[in-house]
């Protein structure tokens, strides 16, 4: 399965829904979606990763890259995952500390915190 | 003797197929249904990082994966001809990725894979390196 990736405007936000698997085949392309939105000035993103299948170290270096190009223009990256399997691999690597997840698109579209 | 053995090119796009392939036989070797995606993502961790450390050492060799299947457990080792210091590599973890100065993204792989197996160890010689990790299985396999 390859990844697939759309992004829509809500507000101040831009919302990246990724679906598929993120590996090393395919997160350079997420890594791209990331850079053109920040280079085009949308600073606070929400990466939705509900339909998203696998999801590995690659694709959290994309994400940790992403967040610390927002940070560089003071915005920020959320994220919306009620996956289990993806939420562990988070927690393992200590970046729940990192990164604000919310259960909804809305709620991260909303946060302010 | 291995169960099944994989080669495969230091290419990306077939990493997942040696996920899949490690699944499968996880699977059959009677890995428990839960405990596959942590094989899948393991596997998946330690192919990527030997494809990595192929390109960037420009190796043409294949990288190895050797699925065993035990009487007790079931174990994987994914070998790379990269040489490296003998007493073994570092996990460097989750504050060298966030060093905005630091490029160890790929040692964030080492990071998953040692919260996710618990019997896990990295090797590293002369040779090149291994990744060796290992799943109990549920009694013997009654799988057809």
């Amino acid at each position: 399965m390859d990844l697939s990736l759309s992004t829509r405007t809500v507000g101040d936000r831009t919302v990246v829904e990724v679906g598929g698997e993120i590996d090393v085949y395919t997160a350079p392309k997420l890594r791209e979606q990331l850079v053109e939105l920040v280079n085009d000035g949308s600073y606070h993103l929400v990466v939705d990763m509900e339909r998203v299948d696998f999801l590995d170290s690659t694709g959290l270096g994309v994400l940790v890259g992403g967040l610390k190009r927002v940070r560089a223009h003071e915005g920020s990256l959320r994220l919306v995952c009620n996956q289990e399997r993806i939420l562990k691999i988070f927690r393992i690597t200590g970046l729940t500390k990192v990164f604000p997840i919310h259960t909804t698109v809305e709620d991260a579209v909303n946060a302010t915190d | 003797m291995a169960t099944v053995e994989l080669r495969f090119s230091a290419q990306p796009e077939h990493v997942r197929t040696a996920r899949l392939v490690a699944a499968a036989v996880a699977r059959r070797a009677g890995v428990e249904e839960a405990v596959l995606d942590e094989v899948r993502l393991a596997v998946g961790e330690a192919c990527s990082r030997a494809v990595g450390l192929h390109r960037s050492n420009g190796l043409t060799a294949p990288v190895r994966v050797v699925l065993t299947e035990e009487e007790k457990s079931f174990s994987i080792e994914v070998g790379d001809d990269v040489p490296g210091p003998a007493d073994g590599s570092s996990v460097s973890g989750i504050a060298a990725a966030l060093d905005p100065d630091s490029d160890e993204e790929d040692e964030m792989g080492l990071a998953v894979i040692s919260g996710l197996v618990d019997d896990v160890s990295v090797t590293t010689g002369e040779g090149g390196g291994t990744i060796r990790m290992s799943w109990p299985v549920s009694g013997g396999s009654d799988l057809p």
